[in-house]
């Protein structure tokens, strides 16, 4: 047996072994590289959609676009819950990650899945953005990406429990794991349910591009794909709540009020948010009324239910921590003297209320049967899920990594002004890009669209004129969020190399 | 805390204000739950669910035998074919157009069929923003009442290749 060596951390008191902590950064490292990456896509197609500026060519728009998706949304996200998968089953357990080979393999397969996405999408062979429909064709290399890039993330999701598996074995934690844990592994329940979704979907779609079988239905295809496409999304969500309480518990000492109703939330998320992607279908053919009714209307509010309980609980533990601490005077005395200059709990919090008022409530109303018709494929939509994935799910990730470099990099943070002004800069401006977006959808502007003053159309269209104001706003939300995305990564790489070591 | 096992005793019972937070939303939730089935039925608008299969060279002489029938007149091209409501009306989506232009009759009840002879499109009528999806292979029903008259476009809004941008169609209310 080799010998595994430990090391405590000074700041949190974690026991924290080496070859884990060397899997949760190079995670995180490929995490910031592809967010990188995936914001400078953002921001030139972000200029693209803006009238005024309308940047990129007809081809590039479109391949920035699928490759925006691609490295914003699902390299950057999973590479951080591959992270956060690692450090919930070893560090927070004060334990080691298991077999860490097969891990290795999984990072390797979604680096190799992730470079080939890339190079295939920039050569111009798979011009079918993100949600790839049938019988748009690409080349069979873009979908085998796809596949390896979810093999890998599977095998980690499934690695999270064998780590448990033997974390317990070996009486790391007794009788249940820790909260944060807990949140970790609804996700990646969640995680292995949705990628089975994926392959259930691509393997056929890839041997139909490779002309092995000659069709794929269209419905069929979107129905799985969207148990793949949306289901992934609760990933994120578990995955950031899971930070949020963590968050709590480490730069407040926040302790969940009740585990118990924390954790059934946690348990409602499992069981009921997958039906929520439905929504996608309701202006579709093919499925019944009551399929559709019974998926978006019944199912959907268990879910939400779970949110709400979150959005109560998670305050609540900071509340109930910095009263401790003596800020008691009023009722938001606390509030006032929470670390709004720590960025690691601004971005929490940030996230928390960007996720809840603007991602969450325009996802309940848009999911809706009725309001689906006003709402399909426009602007509105890509409104909303910039504030959960952005507002939410990522201001909540960068804020763990200002943690994660402290802890496991065992560095402190450069640019430390800089650093606290990130997640505000950051939030304003995908509030403001989410806004403009969503206020842009309600006038009919489709998402996805290269010129909508429609150059070279038989038949011309003009949008109302306020259509121009609300991109401009989402215009300038891209700018304000760029500027803080570059100010993270800067952050985030610098603080590896130049950071003052942490003893 | 959230980064250390709880206490052997964890399940505890709820606190009073957790209990009324707990009980307003899922209140909250039940409402929401209810009222969108019944909506389905006192509500004036609903995404419609009638669906045929069809194939792609059916579907296009349906379109053609329709626009032989009933066309009244040609707008750049396209053209204009007067919609009765005791007759279905077809509407063809194809890489990048939308065919023919039709002409409807305000406060008249029409069965629109629309399908596709290659992707998967976006049936978008502006400015009154409203949007079905259109798949090849499927006849999809809508069963729709115009209610103000004027010019409309439709305008596709599901990726369908390069010259997505372009396609957009027209549609008349008497």
């Amino acid at each position: 047996m080799a010998d595994f060596k430990y090391r405590t951390c000074t700041l949190s008191g974690m026991k924290i072994e080496q070859g884990s902590a060397n899997l949760i950064k190079w995670n995180v490292i490929a995490a910031l590289a592809t967010l990188a990456v995936g914001g400078l896509m953002a921001f030139l197609v972000a200029l693209t959609r803006w009238p005024s500026i309308h940047f990129l060519s007809l081809t590039n728009y479109y391949r920035f676009l699928t490759l925006h998706g691609v490295d914003a949304l699902l390299a950057w996200i999973i590479f951080f819950e591959m992270a956060l998968v690692y450090f919930a089953s070893s560090v927070l357990l004060g334990t080691r990650v298991r077999a860490a080979w097969i891990s290795w393999i999984s990072f390797a397969l979604m680096l190799i899945g992730g470079a080939l996405i890339n190079t295939i999408v920039l050569m111009g062979r798979a011009d079918v953005l993100f949600t790839s429909y049938v019988p748009l064709k690409g080349d069979p290399l873009y979908y085998l990406g796809i596949i390896l890039f979810a093999v890998g993330a599977l095998i980690g999701f499934i690695m999270f429990f064998v780590n448990i598996y033997y974390a317990k074995k070996e009486g790391a934690y007794k009788r249940t794991l820790p909260l944060g844990a807990f949140g970790i592994a609804a996700a990646s329940i969640i995680g292995v349910f949705t990628l089975l979704h994926g392959a259930g979907i691509f393997i056929p779609t890839f041997l139909w591009s490779a002309d092995i079988i000659s069709y794929v239905d269209p419905s069929a295809y979107r129905l799985v794909f969207w148990g793949l496409g949306h289901a992934s999304q609760q990933i994120n969500v578990c995955a950031m709540v899971a930070v949020w309480y963590m968050t709590s518990a480490f730069v407040v000492g926040g302790k969940p009020v009740n585990e118990k109703l924390s954790r059934t939330a946690f348990i409602l998320y499992i069981l009921f948010i997958n039906l929520a992607s439905e929504h996608h279908l309701l202006v579709d053919p093919v499925l019944s009324t009551w399929h559709k009714i019974v998926n978006t209307s019944y199912m959907m509010h268990l879910a939400v239910l779970a949110s709400m309980i979150h959005a109560f609980a998670i305050p609540a533990s900071m509340e109930v921590a910095l009263r401790k601490q003596g800020h008691t005077r009023g009722l938001f005395e606390w509030l006032k003297r929470a670390p709004w200059g720590n960025p690691a709990f601004s971005a929490a919090a940030i996230s928390i209320l960007l996720f809840g008022f603007l991602g969450g409530i325009t996802g309940v109303i848009f999911g809706t049967e009725q309001f689906s018709i006003i709402r399909h494929n426009t602007f509105a939509i890509t409104g909303h899920f910039h504030g959960t994935v952005v507002a939410g799910t990522t201001v909540a990730f960068m804020g763990f990594t200002y943690l994660i470099l402290k802890y496991i990099f065992a560095r402190e943070l450069i640019w430390k002004g800089f650093a606290s002004i990130q997640p505000y800069l950051y939030g304003a401006g995908v509030a403001m890009l989410s806004i403009g977006m969503m206020s842009a959808g309600t006038f009919g502007v489709p998402r996805r669209h290269y010129d909508i003053s429609f150059s070279g159309a038989l038949f011309n269209h003009t949008f109302d004129p306020m259509v121009d104001i609300f991109l401009g706003m989402m215009g300038i939300g891209a700018i304000l969020s760029v500027t803080g995305g570059i100010l993270f990564i800067a952050i985030g790489f610098g603080s590896m190399i130049w950071g003052k070591k942490i003893e | 805390m959230a980064i250390h096992e709880p206490e052997r005793v964890w399940w505890k019972p709820l606190s009073k204000d957790e209990r009324i937070w707990v009980a307003v939303a899922l209140v909250w939730m039940l409402i929401t739950f209810i009222y969108m089935p019944v909506y389905h039925f006192i509500g004036a608008q609903n995404p419609p669910a009638e669906t045929y299969a069809v194939k792609p060279d059916q579907f296009d002489k349906l379109v053609e035998a329709m626009v032989a029938k009933h066309k009244i007149g040609e707008e750049k091209g396209v053209p204009i074919v007067q919609a009765f409501p005791d007759e279905p009306v077809f509407i063809r989506a194809k890489m990048w157009e939308w065919y023919p232009i039709v002409q409807l009759e305000k406060g008249k009840t029409y069965r629109l069929h629309i399908s596709s002879m290659d992707v998967d499109h976006g049936f978008s009528i502006q400015p009154v923003n409203m949007n079905f999806m259109v798949l090849p292979k499927y006849d999809y029903v809508l069963t729709l009442t115009p209610t103000q008259s004027g010019e409309f476009h439709v305008i596709c809004n599901e990726f369908c290749g390069l010259g997505h941008h372009a396609m957009v169609g027209k549609m008349y209310v008497k």
